[in-house]
């Protein structure tokens, strides 16, 4: 790839101008305070070198004005730094709405993505240019790390738990995925590629596949398998809360807190259930743990996602069942 | 130290020197020292004696690294070509495991306090030995304990679990001998925390009449930081060690989800730990680095109070800033904020002393000897390592340079350039206090030559590697990766030869070196006003101690800046 010794990564997000523009910062006061100190360092070694054995220079104490100078100039420099770094991070910490969604599973020693619209893959995924993508991650078995260098892009996937991070691709191409925690045996061998597509080639690969159900109606299939539906009833009679309208709203616990009824929360609810009780429930519900998988934990988190809908806070509080978005 | 200076002689404009030149009048040195009191092996394994057990440590983490820098040639070896092709992933993962765990806790944190700073605090502060000589010596057996556990981890096959023990692969996937390893950290802890120990009583009490806090070599302060360190953060790497054998052997849930535990508070409490280890590493090379540039230049260093106040708040500012090894992980954007903050704080006091000893120089009588050789080029590499700190602490930019080999090569700046540039330093300056003999001086030098230019051709081209996204820890990697990967491999044979050559000629000298003056650099220091080597009791008579540390020329002339 490329000719000669290219000294950065291939930019393909939104974020890769950002990032690369603070390393180009970095790289400068680098260069200025390293060449600073290599020249006083050499000159003073040269201009002050011992000319005769029995030499004694004069002490110098030293001096408040110089220490408070190299105190507060580097401090003030960093500060700058601190800010920028911060501010990219909170960009790239805050997902835009309307971000298009794809769950990650980390498993030794792959990468399995599943798009909403069911699409499966291994070691691949394809993404369309120009649209923002959120990625929820998780890992079957040991901590690992979804990184793309042209995306200036890097997230743990923590077992246990969901961590999320987005990207706007900006150019067509193909590009490195690699793990980026340490894994175990096959960790180097735990890279794939990201397929930046145009918009209509995307379209064109998303209804190529065989693919038939949504990751959803997936999720709907393993919700009747599992029999949820007997106590999450969608007639409110059910021994759990009614799962209608409740995804992406505020939730009232029986410890009297309030929760966001997002990924993570769901994941926990099916895994956990005792952890973060609904209020007015008994916490009855079995735990599901190794039960389903996370990839089948994903499909119910995105039927109960499709549930969601843009109803009225509080469980219970749809009219009307199934909306399907 | 303790000749005071006439009245009479007066400010002398420079450079004359009125003091006579001690070499002329001195003394013989005594015909019995600490090397040849006593012979035989049970004179050495059951001594008191603080210098004796400095050269136990001496030959202690030698033989460590010399074991772990050979796995180093394999890793460097097998990264030549793309393909993991010399050895299988399951060797490869051990050998970067195994290479990190012995440098890190059986050479770089033992290196320069348990060798160095055992030999010379007693002398430095006037004292006749440690304030506990027999828990000095139990420290050095827990120590070999502790080696013997990591060489038996080795015997049996190793282990793959990354020096840093991630959770939940080091309590439930990894099939290598993980409680071993585990026990062997464990172990070596207990000798951190009685070295520790046995400096911060002796400094506290020992020091000669005169010698004021002060008054101290900046040698000695470095030392005294990083026994707090030893003492406060020890422990809490040992209970994190023993809870991940104890959920890798009973099954509780502390930190695998599947048992209801949390893999992030593990990556808390590993680095509440190791990353003040880091400052573990580097301050003692700073304490060095100190004695060095005063020495060399003939001078008093520029701000001493700024200077020995600044370890200080090196240990303490490096105890809140563990989350910065966290910035990916998924603990909540508003650590990572505060976290990111004290680091650039930590910056700052590193920053000063390298302004400090940049300044020390100037109007100095600066010469070229191998110790100062080591000395500068630790300025310029460490510099160059913490500057690339700048780089990770920044929120943004370490989501992209994180787990690459961006912080390989940082972190090998700051403890190969830093700790191990100062070790070597400090090596070559005591060797005759230490031995009695001198070294072949062109040989010394060439050597430090060598290890400055094969350092940096090993390291600097890892910044660009993992600028481009090289992950760490990878066994085979992309082809674009490999020209960039095979200079650092270039560079590593260089630094190789570079750490042989000491070995050899300095062995050499002990045999056949000429004889060392008791104070060959004209030092000040304590340490410099007996004999070489000392007598047991270090000194024939209690030194007072009359001036201000690094008096190399009469205070009357100072320069008021």
């Amino acid at each position: 790839m490329g000719s000669g010794l290219p000294l950065f990564p291939e930019a393909a997000s939104t974020m890769a101008g950002r990032v690369d523009a603070l390393y180009l910062f970095l790289v400068l006061v680098s260069v200025f305070f390293g060449l600073l100190i290599a020249t006083l360092v050499v000159t003073f070694a040269i201009r002050f070198r011992r000319r005769s054995r029995d030499e004694r220079p004069r002490p110098i104490h030293g001096s408040a004005v110089l220490e408070l100078a190299w105190t507060l100039i580097p401090f003030g420099i960093v500060m700058v730094i601190f800010l920028w770094g911060a501010e990219v991070f909170f960009a790239m910490a805050r997902v835009p709405p309307g971000a298009m969604e794809i769950y990650v599973v980390g498993k030794r020693w792959m990468w399995k993505t599943q798009h909403m619209t069911g699409q499966r893959e291994i070691n691949e995924l394809h993404v369309p240019v120009g649209m923002p993508v959120k990625l929820t991650l998780t890992s079957e078995d040991v901590i690992h790390s979804f990184f793309v260098p042209a995306f200036r892009m890097k997230k743990d996937a923590v077992p246990g738990r969901y961590s999320t991070e987005w990207f706007q691709a900006t150019r067509a191409g193909t590009y490195h995925l690699f793990c980026a925690e340490y894994c175990g045996t096959k960790h180097s061998g735990m890279i794939g590629n990201i397929t930046v597509m145009e918009p209509a080639a995307f379209q064109a690969w998303l209804s190529g596949g065989a693919t038939g159900t949504s990751l959803a109606a997936a999720g709907e299939k393993l919700f009747q398998d599992l029999a949820c539906i007997t106590c999450h009833r969608s007639d409110s009679e059910g021994r759990g809360p009614r799962l209608e309208g409740v995804f992406g709203h505020p939730v009232s616990l029986a410890s009297g807190e309030r929760v966001m009824a997002d990924e993570a929360y769901v994941r926990e609810s099916i895994v956990n259930p005792a952890a973060r009780v609904v209020a007015g429930y008994q916490p009855v519900m079995p735990t599901y743990q190794g039960l389903v998988s996370e990839e089948g934990l994903m499909q119910l988190v995105a039927y109960i996602q499709s549930l969601g809908g843009p109803a009225t806070a509080g469980p219970g509080a749809a009219s009307e069942g199934r909306g399907q978005p | 130290m303790t000749t005071q200076i006439g009245p009479g002689e007066g400010p002398p404009p420079r450079p004359p020197a009125p003091p006579a030149p001690p070499a002329l009048q001195e003394p013989p040195p005594p015909r019995v020292n600490y090397l040849n009191v006593a012979y035989g092996v049970k004179s050495w394994l059951l001594t008191t004696d603080h210098k004796r057990i400095a050269l136990l440590y001496l030959a202690g983490v030698t033989l460590m690294f010399f074991l772990g820098g050979s796995f180093a040639v394999l890793i460097r070896l097998e990264l030549v070509t793309p393909a993991g092709d010399l050895v299988q992933s399951e060797t490869y993962n051990k050998l970067f495991t195994m290479h990190g765990i012995i440098m890190v806790f059986f050479f770089l944190i033992p290196s320069i306090p348990a060798v160095l700073g055992n030999f010379l605090i007693p002398i430095m502060i006037g004292a006749r030995d440690l304030a506990f000589p027999r828990l000095n010596l139990l420290s050095w057996y827990i120590y070999m304990l502790g080696a013997a556990f990591t060489i038996f981890t080795l015997v049996r096959g190793g282990v793959d679990t990354g020096w840093t023990f991630y959770t939940p692969y080091s309590t439930t996937y990894s099939n290598t001998h993980v409680v071993a390893a585990g026990l062997g950290i464990f172990i070596t802890g207990f000798s951190s925390i009685l070295t520790g120990l046995n400096f911060i009583v002796t400094i506290h009490r020992m020091r000669a009449p005169g010698l004021t806090w002060f008054r101290l070599p900046l040698f000695v302060w470095a030392h005294y930081a990083t026994s707090l360190i030893f003492v406060l953060g020890t422990p809490v790497i040992a209970i994190t060690l023993l809870t991940v054998v104890l959920e890798r052997t009973l099954h509780l849930g502390i930190y695998d989800p599947r048992l209801g535990g949390d893999p992030i508070l593990f990556q808390h409490l590993f680095w509440f730990y190791s990353h003040p280890a880091v400052y573990i590493m580097i301050l003692p090379a700073m304490g060095v680095v100190s004695e060095l540039v005063t020495c060399f230049s003939r001078k008093r260093i520029f701000g001493y109070e700024v200077v020995a106040m600044s370890s200080l708040a090196i240990a303490i500012i490096g105890f809140l800033v563990w989350g910065h090894h966290m910035f990916v992980s998924g603990q909540s954007t508003y650590a990572g904020l505060v976290f990111s903050l004290l680091s650039y704080l930590v910056a700052i006091p590193s920053a000063i002393k390298v302004f400090n000893w940049t300044a020390t120089l100037y109007k100095g009588s600066v010469s070229y000897d191998t110790p100062m050789l080591y000395a500068i080029g630790f300025v310029g590499l460490f510099t160059i390592g913490g500057l690339t700190g700048l780089f990770l602490a920044a929120l943004g930019l370490d989501v992209h340079v994180t787990d690459t080999y961006f912080v390989v090569a940082h972190f090998h700046y700051i403890m190969v350039g830093g700790a191990i540039m100062g070790y070597l330093g400090g090596i070559h300056f005591w060797w005759p206090k230490i031995t009695g003999r001198l070294y072949p001086e062109m040989w010394a030098r060439v050597a430090a030559v060598i290890v400055f230019a094969g350092f940096n051709l090993t390291f600097f081209p890892q910044f660009i590697l993992g600028y481009l996204g090289m992950p760490r820890r990878y066994h085979a990697y992309p082809e674009e990766f490999q020209v960039l990967n095979v200079m650092s491999s270039a560079g590593a044979s260089i630094l190789g030869l570079g750490y042989l050559l000491p070995m050899v000629y300095l062995v050499w000298s002990m045999r056949y070196g000429p004889k060392a003056s008791a104070n060959p650099w004209q030092a000040k220091g304590l340490e410099w006003q007996t004999a070489s080597p000392p007598i047991t009791e270090n000194f024939e008579r209690q030194p007072v101690v009359t001036e201000e540390a690094y008096e190399y020329a009469p205070e009357e002339g100072a320069a008021v800046v």
